[in-house]
């Protein structure tokens, strides 16, 4: 097996390579790639004369490899390979990137991480070299180099390292089984941050893998940390919209829309796809989650004010037809656009928005009665028959989203109030921890904010702006005092 | 006040108590008397207004024609037309539009208006300021009597600049009141009647009575009942029956009654209109509504509600308080559920809908309405139809504001923090597109 073979290679790498045995595997490496590297754009030179020139490729990246091993131990010989790589990155590695599979068995990928990321980087690199070995041990390669490599060597070269991960997701994708690549795209994810705030272009993709695979869950992981460092705005808007879909699929809706929010919040000057789709997104979830759509906060970037709401037109219809509260006003708008809801994918959310529309108006009634019988609650609701309205009630109650009792015999409900007291151990340690939090969080905002103040730019700027200094401004203490 | 004005306050304070204590429906309206009460153009007025309004054809043709003949005494052709519109024939040759006549007593005014501008210019030359203004005034009146209301609003304007002394300029804020107040603009009525109020000299008791019952109008049209109410209960009684060309002591009553009933709490309807002396002369002359205050302010709300049903087709003919009836009535009765229950723990919905003389599925459905307004702290208990008085728990409100105000706190100052984090890196899309 291809796997069996790869670890025996391991057992007997040393420290220096062994020439003895390369030649036959050189020879077959050159005689098998042969065939595929004629019908390629090659240098004609290498068509005619495979074997030598092949081989004096393979010497020099058998050299390589040599270095790889050898200057894999302390940061200092990492920073010499790392030289040695970049020189040898290029035609050197490209060219001969589809004999370089064979040579990743010597090496191992957490020791020499950062030479087999660019080994296996130039050998990705190249398509030809991705169809011939489509499936099987190619991925498997992958997965165990993300999931075992070191990550400080990786950190040496992020961007080969993302190409990697870019490459293992479309072949995932290709192969219609996004789930393989799940396990190493975490372990990459994790990895490749310096930090556990910090967002990386790998955090959308994971996160696409996970919708894909409808594995909600794995994605939780991820999400659960707060990001606070962004490089790219384009992996945020990914990050938050994919992020969202995946709160929606637990839901967990109010998760959702603060990720929701935040990509419609965010500072840009041009509107893109992206946010208009989690705009839609946005007020289909609100309207679930509390009934109506909050207006843009003054922070939204105008062009998002100005230009959101002509974009998603049909989605503001909803939300004012759903302000009526009349249900069937609300199926009749939803029947007649439901192709519009098709297309953007949003049909099942809308479906939602319309059964909330029930849970909101009985909410509404535990405000006003103590008890009231199923066929009031019907006729208030505007339900069809008590029956449905118990259904209804049933459902929420279990949902914990009222507090009421059903007596069947006199067909009424009864609606009590919320039997949380504020006196147990679980409330207080939940409030505890909030507080725990929420100093944290004051500190990190405090000490941002000191940063800020001693920065240069906005010392420049703010001292522009002021005039000169009375000397009264330095003064905290009243003359009368001295 | 001339004779006839005097027999005409007799005969409306006789016909005011009659019309205001009989009738159940408006078939019992005595037009003859109604009208009696009101002189100059607003009586006309009136009579078409409970023409267009009422259902019944005898009382609609007996205002109608009353409201002919008096046109046609007045010469004023405006109300005239309309009248004879109205009548479309409907009572005899007589009351038929008589164009001849309407072209002679237009013929005759315009040789009036000429005779009245050459005089005016004469004194515009002459520039003897008194003139003028009297010339104008004449103008106004003359614009007045024959149904031209901008017109004359205009030339009462223009008296303005020729006052020399205060009573000169209540005269002409009067003018202006009464005009503006047959045109329905109200805005102006508040402000020349605060002009009025602020001349140096000391007013007429009249005209102080005067002033304050059009300001009550004025701010009853605008929908502002409370002001209105005050206005009203400050009318003194002095005011008798001497400013019917606008109104009669009865509608003061009956606006101030409501709209204090509508809008004022507990102490300030007891102290400023059951104990109110100067109000008591005007409920003296409709005692159903002092019936009706007193019922209220006792909690007799059954027979407070009864009187307002009694008195309610008649009011709807009347022509300033028809729009606002409605929301007056909803008021009161609020104010009565709210009030009645108040003072209790838990109310059987049976005795309340029988003291309020409605059904328990109303009576529900009302209380339900008044709840989610959040006017009423109870529940409903549908079941056994019982209403709880519910105080929420402030311990556990206080909790969960807390809790809730600061997962609002964390999200912010995250989404925060993100957004100076973008910020920072200085997103330029033009970069990644």
């Amino acid at each position: 097996t291809p796997l069996g073979r790869s670890r025996a290679h391991k057992s007997t790498i040393r420290r220096s390579s062994r020439p003895v045995s390369s030649p036959p595997t050189r020879r077959k490496a050159a005689s098998r790639t042969a065939p595929d590297q004629t019908p390629e754009s090659e240098p004609s030179s290498k068509g005619k004369a495979p074997s030598a020139a092949a081989a004096a490729a393979m010497e020099s990246v058998e050299a390589l490899v040599a270095h790889i091993q050898g200057l894999s131990g302390s940061a200092d010989e990492l920073a010499q390979l790392h030289g040695l790589l970049k020189q040898a990155d290029g035609d050197a590695l490209r060219a001969h990137s589809a004999g370089l599979l064979p040579f990743l068995s010597h090496l191992h990928p957490g020791a020499h991480s950062l030479g087999y990321l660019y080994l296996l980087d130039s050998f990705v690199s190249s398509s030809a070299n991705l169809r011939a070995h489509a499936g099987g041990d190619l991925l498997v390669t992958v997965a165990d180099f993300l999931t075992s490599c070191s990550a400080d060597q990786i950190r040496m070269a992020p961007d080969k390292f993302l190409n990697v991960c870019r490459v293992l997701k479309n072949e995932v994708m290709q192969l219609n089984a996004p789930i393989r690549g799940i396990a190493p795209l975490r372990a990459a994810v994790r990895k490749i941050q310096t930090s556990s705030e910090q967002l990386t272009p790998l955090h959308a993709e994971y996160l696409m893998l996970c919708l894909l695979a409808k594995q909600y869950k794995a994605g939780l992981s991820v999400l659960e940390d707060d990001i606070f460092e962004v490089d790219q705005p384009k992996d945020l808007f990914l990050y938050c919209y994919y992020g969202a879909m995946i709160y929606i699929g637990l839901k967990k809706f109010r998760k959702a829309l603060e990720l929701l929010h935040n990509a419609v919040t965010a500072p840009m000057s041009s509107l893109n796809a992206i946010t208009v789709e989690a705009y839609k997104k946005y007020v289909l979830v609100s309207l679930i989650q509390s009934g109506q759509v909050p207006s843009f906060p003054k922070y939204t970037s105008s062009t998002a004010q100005r230009n959101l709401k002509n974009h998603t037109q049909i989605y503001v219809d909803l939300s004012t037809c759903y302000g009526t509260g009349s249900y069937s006003d609300l199926e009749t708008f939803i029947q007649s656009n439901a192709e519009a809801f098709q297309t953007d994918n949003n049909f099942g959310l809308v479906k939602q928005v319309l059964s909330s529309m029930y849970k909101r108006n009985i909410q509404r009634l535990t405000q006003t009665y103590l008890t009231l019988s199923l066929e009031d609650i019907a006729s208030s609701v505007q339900l069809n028959t008590p029956k449905e309205a118990e259904m209804h009630v049933l459902r929420m109650i279990e949902d914990g989203e009222i507090h009421a009792t059903i007596n069947q015999k006199d067909g009424m409900v009864s609606f009590n109030e919320d039997p949380e007291q504020y006196k147990s151990s679980e409330m207080v340690e939940h409030i505890d921890s909030s507080i725990q939090r929420l100093m944290a969080l004051s500190k990190k905002l405090t000490s941002i904010d000191q940063n800020i103040s001693c920065d240069h730019a906005f010392l420049m700027k703010s001292g522009r702006e002021r005039a000169r200094f009375d000397y009264d401004d330095f003064d905290s203490v009243p003359h009368k005092y001295f | 006040v001339s004779a006839a004005a005097a027999a005409a306050v007799t005969n409306g304070l006789g016909g005011g108590e009659q019309a205001a204590a009989a009738p159940v429906s408006a078939d019992q309206l005595d037009v003859e008397a109604y009208a009696a009460q009101y002189s100059g153009r607003t009586r006309v007025a009136r009579l078409l207004f409970i023409a267009e309004r009422c259902g019944v054809e005898a009382i609609q043709l007996e205002a109608l024609r009353m409201a002919h003949d008096e046109a046609r005494a007045r010469e004023d052709t405006v109300l005239y037309l309309d009248a004879v519109l109205k009548i479309n024939s409907r009572l005899g040759p007589r009351y038929r539009h008589d164009q001849a006549w309407v072209d002679s007593v237009n013929r005759r005014a315009e040789q009036r208006k000429e005779k009245l501008e050459t005089e005016l210019n004469g004194y515009r030359t002459n520039l003897i300021k008194e003139s003028i203004r009297m010339g104008y005034n004449d103008i106004g009146d003359f614009f007045y009597a024959h149904g031209h209301l901008s017109e004359a609003f205009k030339s009462y304007i223009r008296t303005r600049d020729y006052c020399t002394t205060s009573k000169h300029i209540v005269q002409m804020c009067m003018h202006v009141i009464l005009v503006s107040i047959e045109l329905g603009q109200f805005a102006h009525v508040t402000n020349y009647v605060s002009k009025a109020e602020q001349t140096p000299d000391t007013l007429d008791a009249v005209i102080v009575a005067k002033l304050r019952a059009a300001a009550g109008l004025a701010n009853l049209e605008t929908k502002k009942y409370k002001l209105a109410a005050r206005k009203f209960l400050e009318t003194g009684p002095e005011l008798g029956s001497n400013y019917s060309e606008v109104i009669a002591p009865q509608d003061v009553a009956v606006y101030g009654a409501l709209c204090a009933l509508a809008s004022f709490d507990r102490s300030e309807l007891k102290s400023k209109v059951i104990d109110n002396i100067n109000f008591r002369n005007f409920l003296e002359l409709v005692p159903e509504v002092r019936e009706l205050v007193n019922d209220f302010y006792a909690s007799r709300y059954g027979s407070c509600l009864e009187h307002l049903e009694k008195l309610k087709p008649n009011l709807l003919l009347d022509i300033h308080l028809r729009e606002h009836l409605g929301t007056l009535y909803n008021d009161i009765r609020h104010k009565a559920i709210i009030q009645y229950t108040l003072p209790f723990i838990s109310v059987d919905l049976n005795t309340m809908a029988s003291a309020f003389k409605s059904s328990v599925s109303m009576l529900e459905k009302e209380l339900a309405a008044l709840i989610t307004e959040n006017k009423i702290q109870a529940r409903i208990d549908s079941h056994n139809k019982i209403l709880y008085a519910r105080h929420a728990d402030q311990r556990n409100a206080t909790f969960q504001r807390a809790l809730q105000t600061g997962n609002e706190f964390e999200r912010d100052i995250k989404a925060m923090l993100l957004r100076a984090n973008l910020i920072k890196h200085d997103f330029n899309q033009k970069n990644w597109l």
